[in-house]
């Protein structure tokens, strides 16, 4: 049994008591850190702190192990073959733009199609279309359904015409769209093209395993799983990932630099030029282990608990218009919705006034909003320290929103 | 916590005032607050002697950011183009009359610079916020 209360207790934030209490419905954009996170981080810096990969002393030793320790946990958890597949960034966006950068710049020509779709975070869609611009390369986007799904024919449609690279997200960060990601990556594939996952709104979530999905790329940031902010993963097929040049130059990245030229590591240094967070990768490794420990299939089923309650609750407003996939099928704890009469950020200002902090806004997520006919929407999202108290608060906020603006 | 939905902004978001388009108009700007899509277009009339005779600003947005709107109209109706470019932003704040957080004051002030820029004909983000 799920003890989402006891959960609660580890997040010394969500424990500061106060009136109103903080009912924290905005971890799709940042999650909140537990105890042993915070305890990760600070002995880290208590215990071991030194640069990595350099240092022949016991410290510098213990750092190195403690950063590459992590990084073969990361591989384990979503299943990569090697840690060289690991590939530590500052976050999502950094890896999906690495992507973009390095395979991109190297693969993409004049006239090429690059698959996304109208869904995405700006951070799975910007970087493609800038390189796409640079060289010439058109970018199409996969419409969505009336249901929040993508409309599966658009996306064979394009397939059809062979796109050189897929990217898109494996869970929306508006709508909770759960993405088939396997079946499409089994289609692009076939269509001769690379796929590139944006993970960060499901990693957290759910469990992912990169060779069952088959993916070449899949980006996840540590901050919205619990972990620290300012770092992230890349997990990129070996094959691939050594076929690319490097993203940035600089120490750890090289074999051999003389003025004349530098020849690159092998991975996945050859992507991690400069001193890396060390702490944060710790910071990361905690929260898997956190995560791991709750379980992600209770994770999942506590979150679709709270999200179809808040989704059936919402819907029965007069006035209130939910978007995305129905509380009765497999989706997120991503609940997006708009209130006649009230702008989102007014709605989102009302519930503020109550302690429960909510994102209002275009989510970084523009040509969505354009596809849904709106200017900007409220987000609640659930995590795991959440409570169906929390569904209470939020409901009685947008009523009393209503109330208000009436 | 005191509720920055005071009467005043709900009485101006729900029932603004000078809301709709000038035909002709010898002023107009529009621009929006990327932070949130709100958007404020405004429209100006001015006789001959630079007096502002009618006003009309449009736009959707967050109630702050339509209310500061409907305000700043009618505190501009009737002042001399050369009074408003000289305006500070405190004295719309001041109408306000809320205590704004950063993000906020940014929907507070869109009208605002939207006026300023309508009057210099360009974008015054530097001169605002210098």
């Amino acid at each position: 049994m799920f003890d989402a209360a006891a959960v609660k207790r580890d997040f010394p934030i969500l424990n500061q008591g106060g009136a109103p209490p903080l009912t924290f419905l905005d971890s799709a954009a940042s999650s909140q850190k537990p105890q042993a996170v915070i305890d990760a981080l600070v002995n880290y810096y208590t215990t071991i702190n030194s640069n990595v990969h350099r240092g022949v002393y016991k410290l510098a030793v213990a750092a190195d192990h403690a950063y590459d320790g992590t990084r073969e946990h990361v591989a384990r958890f979503i299943n990569a073959t090697s840690p060289d597949e690991i590939v530590f960034t500052r976050g999502t966006t950094e890896a999906i733009n690495l992507v973009a950068a390095t395979w991109g710049r190297t693969n993409l020509r004049e006239g090429d199609l690059v698959v996304s779709t109208v869904m995405e975070h700006h951070s799975c869609f910007v970087p493609w279309q800038m390189i796409a611009l640079e060289v010439g390369a058109r970018i199409e986007a996969v419409r969505i359904t009336e249901s929040g799904e993508l409309d599966q024919d658009h996306y064979r449609e394009l397939l059809s015409q062979n796109p050189k690279v897929v990217a898109f997200t494996q869970v929306s960060n508006v709508l909770g769209t759960i993405n088939p990601v396997k079946e499409m990556t089994a289609q692009a594939h076939a269509a001769g093209a690379v796929v590139c996952i944006d993970a960060a709104q499901s990693v957290p979530h759910m469990a992912v395993d990169v060779q069952d999905l088959d993916v070449d790329f899949l980006a996840f940031s540590a901050h919205k799983m619990l972990g620290p902010m300012g770092i992230g993963v890349l997990y990129g097929k070996r094959s691939v990932l050594e076929s690319m040049p490097p993203y940035q130059g600089g120490g750890s990245m090289i074999r051999k630099v003389t003025l004349e030229k530098t020849t690159w590591a092998d991975i996945p240094s050859r992507f991690e030029a400069g001193t890396p967070s060390v702490g944060d990768v710790v910071g990361l490794g905690a929260a898997i282990d956190y995560l791991q420990d709750l379980g992600y299939a209770d994770i999942a089923r506590h979150e679709h608990e709270l999200a179809a309650a808040a989704i059936i609750r919402l819907s029965a407003i007069p006035g209130v218009t939910v978007y995305g996939p129905p509380a009765d099928v497999a989706r997120a704890g991503v609940v997006s919705f708009v209130v006649d009469g009230v702008h989102p950020h007014d709605v989102a200002a009302l519930l503020d006034e109550r302690g429960v902090a909510v994102r209002a806004g275009h989510h970084c997520a523009q040509p969505l909003m354009k596809a849904l006919g709106v200017t900007a929407t409220t987000r609640a999202s659930f995590y795991v320290y959440n409570t169906i108290d929390d569904v209470d608060r939020l409901i009685e906020g947008v009523e009393y929103a209503q109330r208000v603006f009436a | 916590m005191d509720s920055i939905y005071r009467e005043n902004i709900l009485e101006h978001s729900k029932r603004p005032q000078n809301k709709g388009h000038l035909d002709p108009y010898d002023y107009a700007f529009e621009d929006t607050n990327p932070l949130c899509g709100d958007e404020v277009r405004i429209e100006l009339r001015v006789d001959d002697s630079g007096t502002v005779t009618d006003v009309a600003f449009d736009g959707q947005g967050c109630a702050i950011s339509q209310a500061s709107a409907s305000m700043l109209t009618e505190m501009i109706l009737g002042m001399h183009v050369d009074e408003i470019k000289a305006m500070p932003k405190e004295e719309l704040l001041e109408e306000v009359g809320i205590e704004l957080s950063p993000a906020r004051l940014k929907c507070a002030l869109l009208s605002f610079n939207v006026l300023k820029a309508s009057l210099y004909g360009k974008a015054v983000d530097e001169q605002l916020h210098s």
